[in-house]
Parts: C-alpha cells; structure tokens; sequence
C-alpha cells in the first residue's frame, strides 16, 4: 500500500504543505531575518544587526509592559486553576443542576475577546463610576484587576471542562478503597484524587500559562493599554511597536522584540511541561 | 445516615451558591440585553444596570440602526463566509495530510509533523507583519481566499490532532480496503474518514471557534474600508468614530452574541466533547 499511496503525495500533502509554509514557514523565518534589519516594507529591508535588541531591552514600555504581563499571568493561571477545580469538584458529587450549571459556565468562552472585553469594560466603568473612582482609562489597578476578573470569567468554564473529564476518569475502586482505608474528604482528594488528574493539570497549567502570556484581544478592548501604556502586556506593546509608532526604525525593533517575546514563550512551555509532566501518575 | 443527611444538605447548599454565580455569570449579556433596548440618551457609563423605562424604552431602533448604518449583516456574512470555508478547507486537507504522514514513514513526514508541533506554541505577533506582507504580495487578502492563510495558520493544530487520532486506527482495516481494490484516494475517503468523524467534530468546533472570533489576523491581512468582520465592526466603530453611538453598539453586540449561544446551546455536546478531547490530544 505504501508505495501507490507516496505517488498521491502531490493530492493528499500538498496543498497543506503549500498553504503552512506560506502561512507560517515564509513569515517566520523572514521575521528572524528582519529582527536584525531596518525596514518598512519586507522588500527594503537593510541589515543593522543586533542593534534592534539592543534597542528593545532598553525600551522602557517594553519592560515595563514583561512585568506588567509577567504578574498578570502568575494571578491569572492560580486564580483560573484553582477556581476551575473548585468548581469541578463541586459539579463531579452530582448536586441538583449540574448540567445547567456546567452549561452556563462555559458560555462565555464561545464570545470573542474583543467583545468580551468590551462588555466588561461598559460593566466595570460602570461600577467604578457608582463608587466614585477613576474610570479604567485613567485607573491602572482597576484595569488590572479587570483583566483577571474577565479572563476568569472567561476561562474557568473552558478549564472546569477538563477538571471534570479528568474527575471522572478516577476510578471509583480507588476511591471506595481509601474509604475503607478510612480516609477522609481533604485525604482522598490530595492523595487520590489530585494525583489521578496530573495529566489534566497539566493541560490546563499549559493552557492558561500560554494564553495568559500571549493575550491580546481582551487587553486591547478592555484597556488599550491606558493610561499611558501602564496596562499594555507584551503582545500589544508589539502591537503598538508597528504600528502606532511613526519612524523607519520601529518595525525593526517591534519584529526583534516579537522574537524575545517568542522565545520567552517557547522557554515557559518546555519548563512547565516538564515540571508538571514528572508528577504525572502512570495508569 | 446522619452522614448521608449531612451530604445531602451539603449538597443543597452548593446548589444554592451556584444558582447565585450562575446568575451572576449571565449577568453580563444580560446587561447588554437590556440596553440595546434603551435610547441613545438613556446609555450612561452610570446607568448601565438600570433597566429600561417607558420614557427610555427605544425599542428596536438600535438594531435598525446596527442593521442599515453599521452594516452589521454583511460583517455577519464575511464572518460566516470565513468561518465555514476556513474551517473546510482545514478539515478536508489536514485530515488527508495526517493520515499521509502517518502512514509513510519518512523524515519530510517527520519534519512536517514536527514543525506543525512547533507552530502551535509560536506566538502570532512574531509573524504577524511578514504574514501580512506576505498575503497582500499573494493577493490573498479578500475574504474569498484568506482560507488560505487560516489553513496554513490553522494547520498545526489540526495536522497534530488528527496524528494522534490516526495512530490508533488499525492498519488491517485499510490493508483489507487495498486488497479490495480501493486506491488510497477510496481508501481514504470510504475507509479512513467515516472513522475520523468524532475527530473531525473535535478539529471543527475547535478551529471554529478561533476563526469566527479572530481579529488580529483579518485586521492586518483584510483592507479595512472594504471587509469587515464582526470583531473587526467593533473595534473599527470604537476606534475610528469621535463619539461612539452606544445604542446600536448595544445592539451589535447582542446580535453577535446571540447566534453563538443558539448554536451553543443546540451543539453543547458536541463542542463540551471537543474541547475535551483537544485538551486530551494536546
């Protein structure tokens, strides 16, 4: 079967091929190249070496702006795992409406970011103008906080799915024989349980670290990066690098710092994967 | 059985506690509900909560106003459009490619498969500027043909999804195929894509989900002024206008949201066992 099936390269490769390296092979590794050029369009590109890096860590808002997404990331991935896993072991002991309630905590994933973060920045405005406080363009604290709450409330159905799944795979022998064993609830559910769901941890960690690091959609509707870029994270100050910042040099210095930004991510994944994939339990 | 009352109770309490935060969870498209029916006068940052009055009750003028100004139906097509053939287009081909890959052995197999790994955890913003110059210099830059980019965007996930699933169809099944005579196109499509369907629906409603909801990538490859996607609609009347008309602002959000929750509460299932087996494979 083999070889009739390598002539049918051409139908069945192909146009995947075609369309992956035009959508992701050719831009990345022009992109590599043109982090060490000056240039506004891909075809007037000169070679400056690596004076755009130099340029970036320097960069004050750039900086500014790995810390600011550095701490959002570390509050948003505990608060989102934790709340999610609270809430699937709540909706796994079979308590009356659980399907409408696991229905509705899920929904808002299916919104968009952009407008999400819309809805929730028409909510929070308006809740910080009943209380008399600055409104999210001028507040830097409340943006802050705002963009944990509306990822929460965004991502906590999305993960709560897979604590479930992963609940669910618990083989009631184990549980049933640390009863008899006498264990209590908090002993069954750090000794059992948690154990049992490593691989489901490990998805969500992934997931929540990756997209925390990378949001942009919800930061770009919720705050724009107001006031004075305080609440931009790293991938709208790249944003902003291109395109809302007029001179030659800048597309050099915002492509090199989407290359630290990227290898920064690359770095985040391989540690955590290993970090969390050495607790897993072998079923 | 004091044990048994005991958990019951308990129970009760945590039906009541999340009856409270599953109405505190609506509440936001609630709120966007209600003041897509206000007027434009009645729209405040403070008074967002209050529910319309008949001196404020507008009506369904801002979704008039959303439909004829906005020009909210033909985002909605654009979206719709994309959605559907990007999500096709990535079906059809990356299933084809996995299974190839999968099958045959060799290292462009290897390599394919491990770039399409790599492309997951790269972030869009590095490629964002060269992607854009690289589909305006290919003219794929009309909503009619970006499925391309979405497929070449998209592939990673997909091609790595549909591996995993591939691995564990036994090869007798295909092999019996062959000695009946199939070519691999007949294979492929009478055989190795019936029992792909659970995979299918996984990859669907995961790319779906990231398509329809897209905005940077339509941004920077779409020329604004003539295609609008929804999300692209409201940012662009948030941007671009000095002051926003919050009215039909309302009304265009409610009438973006409202088809995906339809279509989430019709194909819950589906999309809850997706996610579930895309966290699985990934």
């Amino acid at each position: 079967m083999n070889k009739t099936l390598k002539k049918y390269f051409p139908i069945f490769v192909l146009p995947t091929l075609a369309a992956f390296i035009i959508g992701f092979i050719i831009p990345f590794v022009e992109g590599v190249y043109l982090s060490f050029c000056k240039f506004t369009t891909v075809n007037n590109a000169k070679w400056v070496g690596i004076s755009n890096y130099v340029t970036a860590l320097k960069d004050e808002t750039f900086l500014h702006s790995f810390w600011f997404t550095v701490a959002f990331t570390v509050v948003s991935t505990v608060t989102i795992n934790l709340l999610a896993f609270a809430v699937a072991l709540v909706l796994t002991r079979g308590i009356k409406g659980t399907n409408l309630f696991r229905t509705v905590f899920f929904m808002p994933n299916l919104i968009g970011g952009i407008v999400l973060g819309y809805i929730w920045q028409i909510l929070i405005n308006c809740v910080l103008s009943i209380v008399e406080q600055p409104l999210l363009g001028l507040n830097t604290s409340a943006g802050y906080w705002g963009l944990i709450v509306l990822m929460a409330w965004q991502q906590v159905g999305y993960m709560m799915i897979i604590y479930i799944a992963g609940l669910q795979n618990v083989s009631p022998d184990l549980l049933e024989a640390a009863a008899i064993d006498g264990a209590n609830s908090w002993q069954t559910l750090v000794k059992i349980k948690l154990p049992m769901v490593m691989s489901s941890v490990t998805i969500c960690l992934f997931l929540t670290l990756t997209n925390s690091f990378k949001l942009f959609d919800q930061n770009l509707s919720l705050t724009g990066g107001e006031p004075n870029h305080a609440t931009e994270m790293l991938a709208l100050n790249i944003y902003n690098t291109f395109y809302a910042r007029s001179g030659p040099q800048w597309k050099g210095i915002g492509q090199a710092k989407a290359v630290i930004f990227f290898v920064v991510v690359v770095i985040i994944a391989l540690v955590q994967l290993r970090a969390t994939r050495s607790k897993e339990v072998q079923q | 059985m004091n044990n048994l009352k005991a958990k019951h109770a308990l129970n009760m309490a945590f039906t009541v506690v999340f009856a409270v935060l599953a109405v505190l969870y609506v509440y936001p498209v609630f709120m966007i509900l209600i003041n897509s029916f206000k007027a434009e006068t009645a729209i405040s940052t403070s008074t967002v909560f209050q529910l319309p009055t008949a001196d404020t009750f507008a009506g369904a003028a801002n979704f008039v106003a959303a439909v004829v100004s906005q020009g909210f139906l033909q985002s909605f097509f654009y979206s719709a459009f994309i959605t559907v053939t990007s999500v096709a287009l990535i079906l059809l081909c990356c299933s084809m490619c996995a299974w190839y890959i999968t099958r045959i052995n060799g290292p462009i197999s290897k390599a394919i498969y491990y770039l399409c790994v790599f492309s997951m955890v790269v972030p869009f913003q590095m490629v964002m500027f060269t992607l854009a110059q690289t589909a305006d210099s290919l003219k794929l830059n009309t909503p009619y043909n970006i499925c391309i980019i979405y497929l070449g965007f998209g592939a990673g996930l997909a091609v790595f999804m549909f591996c995993g699933f591939v691995k564990s169809i036994p090869l007798e099944i295909e092999e019996a195929a062959t000695i009946d005579g199939c070519n691999p196109l007949q294979t492929y499509g009478l055989v190795v894509l019936p029992i792909l369907k659970p995979t299918l629906i996984s990859v669907a409603i995961l790319q779906a989900m990231w398509v329809w909801n897209d905005y940077l990538l339509p941004t920077l490859v779409l020329d604004i002024r003539k295609y609008r996607t929804i999300p692209m609609l409201i940012q662009y009347f948030r941007g671009s206008y000095g002051r926003v008309e919050m009215g039909p602002m309302m009304a265009c959000i409610l009438l973006t949201i409202l088809p995906i929750i339809v279509f989430y509460l019709a194909c819950q299932k589906y999309i809850i066992e997706g996610v579930v087996a895309g966290a699985v494979k990934g």
